[in-house]
C-alpha cells in the first residue's frame, strides 16, 4: 500500500517538475494533469470516494479550460535571464534575486513547520479522529444521510460550505474582473 | 468541429447533464455530492461549447444568464440555512425539515436541498469562467 502511494507520488512530483521545464506551454498543461489524476489513484487507494470524483472532474474541467486558454493566446514559455546586458557590462536581474530569496525563505519555513507538525501525529495509516468519533457513530442517526461525507458537509459543518460557495463566486467575479469586454476609462 | 464530434457531442451532452443530475440529487445516499455533480453538468454545457463553436450560443447573453443563476442559487442556499432560524431552533443552519427513513432517496431533511443549490451555484461557476475565456478570445480578434 505505501509502496504503491510512493511510487504515484514520486511520478507525480517528476511530472510536476517536467512541468516546470517544458518550453511548449500546452505539453506543460499535459504533464500537468499527471499530478492531478496520481492524486485521483491516491485518493481511491485511501478509500476516499467522494473525493476522488470531486478531484477528478474538477481535473478535467480546469484541463479544458487550461488549454483552450493556450489554444486562443501563445504556446510558448517566456524565460527570464538571471543576468542582463546594458551597452556591454552584465549587471545582476534583481526580479531573479527576489526569487531566490523568498524561494528558499519558504522552503525552509514550510520545512520547519512541516517537522513540527507531523512530530505530533499518529503514525501513518492510524486515524486521528478523537473528536469526529462522535460524528462516525451517531451521524447516521442524526442527520438521516447514508453518505457520512454529505452529513458532515451539509449539517455539522454547513457554515465550512457556505464559505467554499462564497470563495467560488469571488473567483468569479474576480475572473470576470480581470477578463472584462470593456475597459474602464 | 467535424460532423462526428458534433453528433457524438449532441447525444452525449444530455447523458452527462443527467448523470450530473443524478450525482446531485442522490449526494446523501452514495459518493458524489453538490460539487462534483455540479461540476459534472458545467461539463455537459463546456461540451456544447466545444463542439459547435461559439457562434451557436449567443453568448454574451448566456454569460450573464450564468453568472445571475450563480447569485440566485446561493441565495437560495442562504435563504434555507436563515429558514431554520424561525422554523426550528435558533441556529443558524438548523436541520428542520423531517429526517425521514435514512436511506430513502427523500430523506435526511434539509441536506438534498442544499446538495442541489451548491450544484447549481458550481455548475453555474465554472461555465461562467470558461465563457469568460471564450468570449475574451472573441474580442481579442
Amino acid at each position: 500500500m505505501e509502496a504503491i502511494l510512493a511510487v504515484i507520488i514520486i511520478l507525480m512530483i517528476a511530472g510536476s517538475i517536467y512541468t516546470l521545464h517544458a518550453r511548449d506551454l500546452l505539453s506543460a498543461v499535459i504533464s500537468y494533469g499527471i499530478t492531478g489524476f496520481g492524486l485521483v489513484i491516491c485518493f481511491l487507494l485511501l478509500k476516499a470516494p467522494d473525493l476522488a470524483i470531486a478531484q477528478l472532474v474538477v481535473e478535467i474541467i480546469t484541463l479544458i479550460i487550461m488549454i483552450a486558454v493556450i489554444r486562443i493566446s501563445t504556446r510558448k514559455d517566456l524565460t527570464e535571464k538571471t543576468t542582463i546586458r546594458v551597452e556591454g557590462e552584465r549587471y545582476v536581474n534583481l526580479r531573479s534575486v527576489v526569487y531566490f530569496v523568498t524561494g528558499g525563505v519558504f522552503i525552509l519555513g514550510f520545512l520547519y513547520f512541516f517537522i513540527q507538525a507531523t512530530s505530533v501525529l499518529d503514525p501513518f495509516g492510524v486515524h486521528s479522529v478523537r473528536m469526529a468519533s462522535v460524528y462516525i457513530e451517531q451521524g447516521v442517526d442524526l442527520t438521516g444521510a447514508h453518505n457520512l461525507v454529505a452529513g458532515v458537509l451539509f449539517d455539522f459543518r454547513a457554515f465550512d460550505t457556505l464559505g467554499e460557495a462564497t470563495i467560488l463566486i469571488t473567483a468569479v467575479i474576480g475572473v470576470l474582473t480581470v477578463l472584462r469586454l470593456k475597459g474602464k476609462k | 468541429m467535424t460532423n462526428i464530434v458534433k453528433t457524438i457531442s449532441r447525444f452525449m451532452s444530455g447523458v452527462v447533464f443527467f448523470f450530473g443530475v443524478y450525482l446531485l440529487t442522490n449526494g446523501h445516499l452514495s459518493p458524489g455530492g453538490g460539487f462534483a455533480g455540479g461540476t459534472v453538468m458545467a461539463g455537459a454545457f463546456v461540451l456544447m461549447v466545444l463542439a459547435f463553436g461559439d457562434n451557436i450560443m449567443h453568448l454574451r447573453k448566456t454569460k450573464e444568464g450564468s453568472t445571475i443563476i450563480e447569485n440566485l442559487a446561493i441565495l437560495m442556499f442562504l435563504l434555507f440555512a436563515a429558514a431554520g432560524m424561525w422554523l426550528g431552533a435558533k441556529v443558524f443552519f438548523h436541520n428542520y425539515l423531517d429526517i425521514g427513513v435514512a436511506g430513502k432517496l427523500v430523506s435526511a431533511g434539509t441536506i438534498p436541498l442544499f446538495n442541489v443549490f451548491v450544484g447549481i451555484e458550481v455548475a453555474a461557476a465554472l461555465f461562467t469562467v470558461f465563457l469568460a475565456f471564450v468570449i475574451f478570445k472573441e474580442e481579442e480578434q
